[in-house]
């Protein structure tokens, strides 16, 4: 009796699918590993690894999708912010991580340079200006969301489109490439550990610490629900929008920081493409409804490395990449399915019979 | 909203035309409809065309970069006929659809030059400036089976990093390498994308690390910038690479980052795609000019490169090939 009732418990917690979800695509490797032969936990092996100029690392499958997943779970936190306070997404983000990027390794390289070791300026100076480039650009959508009134997606459509072209502007039509070992760290390794990892890590404790600690996240919730009662509760509706999106953008500025250290260069053409779909999707994977409202920041961070783990599946069951896209399709919409209302209501419903079957038996 | 929008677009259309029309009476205008700058590659042939339709040169040069947007770069075109440019250079995003396009440009008198990639389903254009892909890739495997042979490597197990599934570079280098690979019965592993981009191939190359721990002594990168991802991730699980190292490292594209890695031992071999196409392309407005017959595909020349004890003699469709050894020199004259 005390252990279904701990079951239940589980299976009434709200993370609970996204979580299944999560070691579900990882189990399958499991599967796969036993079939072909190999060690059966062989995906979920972490070992320690000498590197050539790295010094030693933790090394397996694990981490790769911790670290490749950093800038998807980095965006998805400004993204569920978004989601919840104004029932909308902010597509510019993958636009703005390019942006912001460019920014950043113009400011290190000098304008016009289109390779260097040296930097141009301090190393402080290039990440703080990419960043606060990407906090312009949410207080650029966060405006014209909550103080014009405009749709998200065709207020964030216009950074979409423009954001990635400025930083084709600001690079000169170039990539530019910063050889340059400080730069690099960023998307290197902090001892064992890969740097983005580490990032991301701290994203999400400031922000999970100041939803706790302070009254915001009910805030953006309430707004979420319902913009114009809690404006007669006494709540500054619009800024509170102006507010995550502002945030959305800083976050969007972080990612691309990494994006662009991990390959020592501004590929403004590359970097952050598609990313924000990946964002969405990480929100809607989580469990969230992106009708605004209540959220669920852990949910989207757990969405965004399910789909990492979707990638890095694929690839360690040797899909080619053509075929990729159609079953991440697939897996994407059974894991959203499973979390549609209709179905959740039909398993509760099925358990609930069974409840009253067993206790008539 | 919508006054303060058409007044911006008045302003700017009041800014582009007289800067359009502005053409100097003695100057040949070009119109040049770039992929985008997605490599050094791409960066390379946009300066190329820069330096060589310059007005010193006596050229008017439109650049449009149209950011690998296919809608825009036939804007791009339809524009260039509207400003009544002498010639279009188009190097076409994607290979179908270009008929009604390249009709208006032979309706309005303006000969098209292609460059690098192929237009399949219009005839419609003066000539094709470009490289033969697959006798890269040709090169690429019969130098490999030199190489190995001087070495006496017998069992070849290769990776292949891709570029963007379909582009005709991929297509080429693709065909003739697995070509080489099937006469001589190599062991093919696995072959993904890394879409010509170096965190693509960083990406790949870490998941071979570990799906093929072991396992494969070649990694064929489709360009350059594959090849510099994909030494990240090789750095980072401890794989050796390059001349007398466990892996021998193919690249392709040869810019000069990819050479300066040659040069330091750490890529074994790279094959050229010149993307100087603008001296070739500027022979062939020349010709049209003097009213003289142009051939409608002009290949351009390419060189191999690799260290002086990594250079092999092989041949291609019976043709002895002749490689180049990697110096400051050649480093500083490459693009």
């Amino acid at each position: 009796m005390n252990k279904q009732s701990t079951w239940q418990k589980i299976k009434g917690w709200s993370l609970f699918l996204p979580v299944m979800s999560l070691l579900l695509v990882m189990a399958v490797n499991i599967i796969h590993d036993i079939y072909i032969g190999a060690n059966p936990l062989s995906f979920f092996m972490i070992t320690l690894r000498q590197t050539t100029g790295n010094g030693t690392i933790l090394y397996g499958r694990i981490i790769d999708i911790l670290n490749r997943g950093s800038e998807v779970a980095i965006l998805s936190i400004g993204m569920t912010l978004v989601v919840s306070s104004s029932a909308g997404t902010d597509i510019s983000v993958g636009s703005v991580m390019s942006l912001c990027a460019s920014f950043c390794c113009m400011l290190l390289a000098g304008y016009g340079v289109s390779s260097t070791t040296t930097l141009a300026r301090p190393l402080l100076v290039g990440i703080l200006g990419g960043i606060a480039i990407g906090v312009l650009c949410g207080m650029f959508n966060g405006t014209l969301v909550a103080y014009f009134g405009i749709q998200p997606m065709v207020a964030t459509l216009i950074l979409y489109s423009a954001a990635r072209a400025i930083g084709l502007l600001l690079c000169n039509d170039l990539i530019v490439y910063i050889r340059n070992d400080s730069f690099g760290f960023f998307g290197g390794f902090l001892g064992l550990i890969p740097t983005p990892v580490v990032i991301a890590a701290i994203c999400i404790l400031v922000v999970a610490l100041l939803l706790k600690k302070t009254a915001l996240g009910m805030y953006i919730q309430s707004v979420g629900i319902n913009a114009k009662a809690s404006r007669i509760a006494g709540l500054n509706s619009k800024r509170i929008i102006f507010l995550t999106y502002m945030l959305c953008g800083l976050f969007a500025g972080i990612a691309g920081i990494v994006a662009s250290s991990r390959i020592t260069s501004a590929d403004s053409n590359n970097i952050g493409l598609y990313f924000e779909m990946d964002a969405i999707l990480a929100v809607a994977l989580g469990g969230n409804s992106l009708g605004g409202g209540k959220f669920n920041l852990a949910g989207s961070i757990i969405g965004a490395y399910t789909i990492q783990a979707i990638t890095t599946t694929l690839y360690a069951l040797g899909v080619s990449s053509t075929q990729a896209p159609v079953f991440k399709a697939i897996i994407v919409i059974l894991i959203v399915a499973i979390q549609a209302p209709p179905l959740k209501a039909y398993f509760k419903k099925r358990s609930a019979a069974k409840q009253v079957k067993g206790a008539a038996s | 909203m919508k006054k303060v929008l058409g007044a911006i677009m008045l302003t700017a259309m009041a800014v582009a035309i007289p800067a359009a029309a502005a053409h100097a009476e003695d100057l040949i205008s070009v119109g040049f409809a770039q992929v985008g700058h997605e490599s050094d590659w791409r960066t390379a042939s946009t300066k190329s065309c820069q330096d060589v339709f310059s007005e010193e040169n006596g050229y008017d040069l439109s650049f449009v970069d149209c950011d690998n947007d296919e809608a825009a770069q036939k804007e791009a075109v339809r524009s260039f006929i509207e400003q009544d440019v002498d010639y279009i250079i188009i190097d076409p995003i994607i290979a179908t659809g270009w008929d009604t396009v390249l009709t208006e440009c032979d309706e309005a008198g303006i000969p098209v030059i292609v460059i690098d990639r192929t237009i399949d389903d219009s005839d419609k254009y003066a000539a094709w400036v470009g490289s033969n892909f697959k006798t890269e890739g040709l090169a690429a495997g019969e130098w490999l089976k030199a190489y190995a042979d001087k070495m006496g490597i017998e069992e070849l197990n290769v990776l292949t990093i891709s570029g963007s599934t379909g582009s005709s570079a991929q297509i080429g280098r693709s065909d003739g390498f697995n070509e080489v690979a099937e006469k001589y019965g190599w062991n093919l592993i696995d072959e993904q994308t890394g879409d010509f981009t170096e965190a693509g191939g960083q990406e790949v190359m870490e998941n071979y690390c570990k799906s093929y721990e072991g396992q494969f002594n070649v990694v064929v990168c489709q360009n350059d910038n594959e090849a510099f991802g994909a030494m990240t991730a090789m750095d980072n699980a401890g794989v050796t690479y390059g001349p007398g190292n466990d892996v021998i490292l193919i690249s392709y594209d040869a810019c000069t980052a990819g050479l300066e890695d040659v040069k330091a031992g750490k890529i074994t071999a790279d094959f050229e795609c010149n993307p100087l196409a603008a001296p070739f392309v500027e022979e062939v407005i020349n010709k049209l000019a003097a009213g003289e017959e142009v051939e409608k595909e002009v290949y351009m020349v390419e060189h191999w490169y690799a260290l002086e004890d990594q250079i092999v003699e092989f041949e291609v469709d019976g043709a002895a090939q002749e490689m180049t050894v990697v110096t400051d020199e050649v480093i500083e004259a490459q693009y």
